[in-house]
């Protein structure tokens, strides 16, 4: 069975917030859409948005590290939102594994979003239906588009290729590898909620060089030559002439 | 969460209306069985209709909830899943059983359709009442489920939940009751008053009950889990957004935490305390208007305390 999903790569994101900017334009004309935003020019500016990118300081100066976390609907495989919804609305597709809301079925009594641990469920205030994350439904199965093309706007407008998107539940696609050697995490895991969506971990590469690295102990009978003079224990010729 | 004054005038008002209705058909039960003095039944057609106007008055104020009101009847759909699509179903059922018991009594259509072995005898009335009683239970399930069974909520996560829907909702109709009884049979007023005070005894120790188990609890989830970074002390900079969103104004109540003890000392005050003795010394009627005003203040209550796990995204605007 098909999971469709994201895996977001938390140490690449640079919270550029060019995947809300996609993500808006896409679905606010398109299937989804609109998106409306009320006063988006004002002083208290409000809008529907499907995926938002925030951002966290881990750590106490100097010891510090600002981790942009982008955050949408994950698609959960047990979705708690789904079974909560009075009028089947709000639905998980069997083929894809995508969970998504029904507009003309939904009458915006917002019980799925209090259902949702994520806070991933937006109402339009002027529609007055519950608005999530489509995966871009509309966008990745479109035969019209390229191949290549056929991916969530988030993901085609990544500068970074921090977003991966693909089938969670294909051992060989790229997003179950990722999460496999990557470390990839599922949030708030305590719910049991088991969003198909996956985070891959801040890391940090380091080269560690032991010592018999740098005095060739794996050749003990010199075939290649003598050991490089001076030895690493004897003064070199900056202490021999720096005195 | 925000308290929204729709579903706390739904979830009140039809508590009333339910436990009104379990009270008439209480002292039904007890004349019955000649434990109380038989009543007219132009009180059961009176209570019926006053039942039936706070249930009606419920209904019209949960429509206020909805994006999409003309779209409401296609929430009795998932009634296998959803405890909100059983209250929608059970409600109107429960709002047709106190009609027609209502309207039984007040036609004077009651015949004896069979008698128990101790004599006593069964009438339309009686079936109507049990299947009333019956759809009133469920209707109180229904409602409390649909704040217990959301598990990520741990305020509202507890048996605690439902019971107390029940004992408030219960409490309040039988003190209704007991005002309505003062002038309309005054020879039951004095057991209705009885089972009030017991109700809200009840009622108070079940929400002291929730109170303290919500004192104690401790959030499952914690932003190292939300965002799934293992560091004692992360700190959110931004949230995505500088002027709010749905997810800012929905789960919040947007009021201070000293403004939240005060609604409940008020609401204890109101609805337990105060009624108690308005009952003791007589006064029903305003036992009625003190406990109602009380349980709207619980009510918010109820809802302002429960603390969404996704306020852990918005913690800070920029």
């Amino acid at each position: 069975m098909t999971q469709l999903a994201l895996v977001i790569d938390l140490n690449v994101c640079v919270g550029c917030h060019a995947c809300v900017t996609s993500c808006k334009e896409w679905n606010t004309s398109g299937q989804a859409g609109p998106l409306t935003d009320f006063n988006p020019y004002g002083a208290d500016p409000t809008g529907t948005f499907f995926n938002r990118v925030q951002t966290f300081e881990v750590g106490e100066f100097p010891n510090t590290e600002t981790v942009h976390f982008p955050k949408s609907c994950l698609h959960c495989e047990e979705p708690p939102c789904v079974p909560v919804c009075p009028t089947g609305a709000s639905y998980k597709r069997k083929e894809d594994g995508i969970v998504l809301v029904d507009y003309d079925k939904c009458i915006g009594c917002k019980y799925c979003s209090w259902a949702c641990p994520y806070g991933a469920r937006e109402i339009d205030e002027q529609q007055k239906v519950m608005k999530k994350c489509t995966l871009c439904v509309d966008r990745i199965y479109d035969q019209s588009l390229p191949e290549i093309d056929r991916k969530p706007a988030c993901v085609k407008a990544c500068p970074t290729s921090a977003r991966l998107f693909g089938d969670v539940h294909d051992p060989d696609s790229e997003v179950s590898k990722a999460i496999r050697e990557s470390g990839g995490y599922q949030l708030m895991p305590e719910w049991g909620t088991q969003p198909a969506n996956h985070y891959l971990p801040r890391r940090k590469t380091q080269l560690r060089i032991f010592d018999d690295e740098l005095v060739r102990a794996d050749n003990p009978l010199k075939i290649e030559g003598r050991l490089p003079k001076p030895a690493k224990s004897e003064p070199s010729l900056d202490d021999v002439t720096s005195w | 969460m925000h308290p929204a004054f729709s579903v706390i005038f739904l979830t009140t008002l039809i508590g009333v209306g339910q436990g009104l209705f379990l009270a008439l058909f209480t002292v039904e039960s007890y004349a019955a069985f000649d434990l109380l003095p038989k009543q007219a039944s132009r009180f059961y057609a009176l209570g019926s209709l006053v039942a039936l106007g706070f249930l009606v008055a419920g209904l019209i104020a949960s429509f206020f909830h909805l994006g999409h009101p003309e779209r409401a009847w296609r929430s009795a759909a998932k009634w296998r899943t959803s405890w909100l699509s059983r209250e929608v179903i059970v409600l109107p059922a429960f709002m047709g059983a106190v009609f027609l018991y209502g309207a039984a009594h007040f036609g004077g259509f009651n015949p004896v359709l069979a008698t128990l072995p101790s004599g006593a005898p069964v009438n339309v009335t009686a079936i109507l009442g049990v299947a009333g009683t019956a759809l009133a239970f469920a209707l109180f399930i229904c409602t409390g489920m649909i704040y217990a069974c959301l598990r990520f909520l741990q305020e509202w996560h507890t048996p605690l939940t439902v019971i107390n829907y029940i004992l408030l909702g219960g409490a309040s109709g039988f003190v209704l009751t007991t005002a309505l009884a003062a002038f309309a049979a005054p020879g039951v007023a004095g057991f209705l008053g009885g089972w009030a005070i017991i109700l809200t005894t009840l009622a108070f120790i079940g929400r002291a009950a929730a109170l303290l188990r919500n004192a104690r609890l401790r959030p499952k989830s914690t932003l190292r889990t939300a965002i799934g970074v293992k560091h004692p002390r992360i700190v959110q900079k931004a949230q995505g957004a500088m002027g709010g969103s749905f997810n800012t104004r929905e789960f919040f109540h947007g009021r201070t935490a000293g403004f939240l003890r005060q609604v409940k000392w008020v609401f204890l005050l109101m609805a337990f305390i105060l009624p108690l003795g308005l009952l003791a010394g007589g006064f029903a009627a305003a036992a009625f208007v003190a406990q109602y005003l009380g349980l709207l203040a619980e009510r918010w209550f109820f809802f302002a305390q429960a603390n969404h796990p996704q306020n852990l995204y918005y913690q800070a605007v920029s």
